[in-house]
């Protein structure tokens, strides 16, 4: 069998791209991209080999969200966003015998996790809760007013945040996970947006119940700054290079269709394009690097919970989400009344909607001030090959 | 072990910022200041009060979610502090 990325490359060009246009049209989920995803075994890459997957490291992730997001932007967002639960299950849940089984249930059965973590109530702020995890014996209820759980209608399971027990504190959190057949979901909003439409990010009312064995050991806190939150931001940025690598490559297509209409000269639009690209690269090592950075902090503690590295992954998503935009606008520049079109090879209009999304989703003004409370007690400045 | 003196006075600290929702006197040395509602943005406020109330500077190495775990865990790092600015 080929490797992981050399798949989702195949299903990017041959599946999600096909259906792009119908799944952006219509808001809905991409049914054929996921088909073709499960068939080839993508969704449980992370998965470590002793238990079914491939042991995907993040880089591979980030390699494969950048390949799908070339493609069909929403596609890549929902891998993404399932990557992000699988990588939370497999690094704090090896010590627990549920999550090792559903480690292997990802794998063999390919199963789609979903993300119930905002919340009606506590104004956009993950990192606290209303609703509890209400235990009963070896059972526990939960019920959730989810202002949004993507993809929910269409996952095999979610992970939800809620408070550790109805006692205690809003910010002291665990994260339970609910397989379909757990919990129902009742519709509460719906997902009409300018981009990113086929990620179908509605919001339900989540009412769940299963063992107490479910609740992921850690407490949130440690597994959102060890895991999640530095996960969420290389592979959203992942998604979103890939959608900005795609705007210029269209750009590029239609400067070299310039140059061969008059040979012997340069098309107006070719320097705009040089000017591009440099962005783009400038995109792209960022997310490399902080890539590299994670899996070296990957192995210490100490290191994924230092305020420093924090920051370094808040700047990812920041910068990354910015330069997304600036790199499409700039190919809208170079393809001019051609990128403008939705329609033909040099449209870039549905990579500008889908790329929007990227300052809003976890808003870029909120990671900000978090960044400026970090700031206040942040000292040294790393050295720069450290 | 923390001295008494220096556990009030952390507490002292924890109670002026308003960095947790309950009385810091009533906690005991090890309690768990997460588990109480002690949050990370809370902690950076913790961290600027106690280099008020006992002049020195956390370097960025202590700027982990353990340093503040609890009343003991921040005198260590406090006491720490302290010792390395009276040597230097």
């Amino acid at each position: 069998m080929t490797s992981p990325l050399a798949r989702a490359r195949h299903i990017g060009s041959e599946v999600a791209a096909r259906h792009a246009e119908s799944v952006d049209r219509d808001a809905r989920f991409p049914h054929e991209a996921f088909g073709a995803l499960k068939e080839a075994r993508l969704l449980g890459v992370m998965v470590p080999r002793a238990h079914g997957g491939d042991g995907a490291s993040i880089a591979d992730v980030v390699a494969i969200c950048h390949a799908l997001g070339q493609h069909c932007a929403s596609t890549a967002m929902i891998y993404a966003m399932h990557q992000i639960q699988v990588a939370c299950v497999v690094r704090h849940g090896e010590g627990s015998a549920w999550h090792r089984g559903l480690m292997e249930r990802l794998a063999s059965e390919q199963l789609l996790l979903a993300s119930a973590t905002t919340e009606a109530g506590v104004g956009g702020d993950v990192r606290s809760s209303v609703c509890a995890i209400e235990r009963s014996g070896a059972r526990f209820t939960l019920q959730k007013n989810a202002s949004v759980i993507s993809y929910g209608a269409d996952a095999d399971g979610i992970l939800a945040t809620a408070r550790r027990a109805p006692d205690a504190p809003a910010s002291d959190q665990s994260i339970v996970v609910v397989l379909k057949g757990d919990y129902t979901l009742e519709r509460t909003s719906g997902w009409d947006t300018m981009g990113m439409r086929g990620t179908c990010s509605e919001g339900f009312v989540l009412r769940a119940t299963g063992d107490i064995a479910q609740v992921l050991p850690a407490p949130y806190a440690e597994i959102s700054a060890q895991t999640m939150l530095p996960t969420t931001h290389l592979t959203w940025a992942g998604v979103w290079l890939g959608i900005a690598s795609d705007a210029v490559a269209r750009a590029r297509a239609f400067i070299r269709a310039e140059a061969r209409r008059k040979p012997g000269t340069t098309p107006s639009g070719a320097v705009r394009l040089a000017e591009t690209v440099n962005l783009l690269q400038l995109m792209r090592a960022n997310i490399v690097a902080a890539t590299h950075d994670y899996q070296r902090a990957m192995d210490s503690v100490e290191a994924l919970t230092a305020l420093a590295f924090a920051v370094a992954m808040n700047n990812v998503k920041i910068g990354s989400s910015q330069m997304a935009t600036q790199v499409i606008n700039h190919a809208l520049l170079v393809c001019g009344l051609a990128g403008y079109r939705n329609d033909g090879p040099y449209s870039v209009t549905r990579h500008l909607r889908d790329a929007h999304s990227a300052a809003v989703m976890i808003n870029n003004d909120r990671i900000l001030a978090n960044s400026a409370g970090l700031l206040l007690a942040l000292k040294d400045e790393p050295e720069i090959f450290a | 072990m923390i001295t008494s003196a220096l556990g009030q006075q952390i507490r002292a600290v924890l109670n002026e910022g308003g960095t947790l929702p309950v009385d810091a006197t009533t906690l005991g040395d090890s309690d768990d200041l997460y588990a109480v509602g002690l949050t990370s943005h809370a902690t950076v406020n913790l961290m600027l009060g106690l280099e008020e109330r006992f002049d020195v500077e956390f370097p960025d190495r202590l700027l982990r979610r353990r340093t503040f775990e609890s009343v003991a865990a921040i005198g260590a790092a406090v006491t720490e502090l302290l010792a390395s600015k009276k040597a230097a």
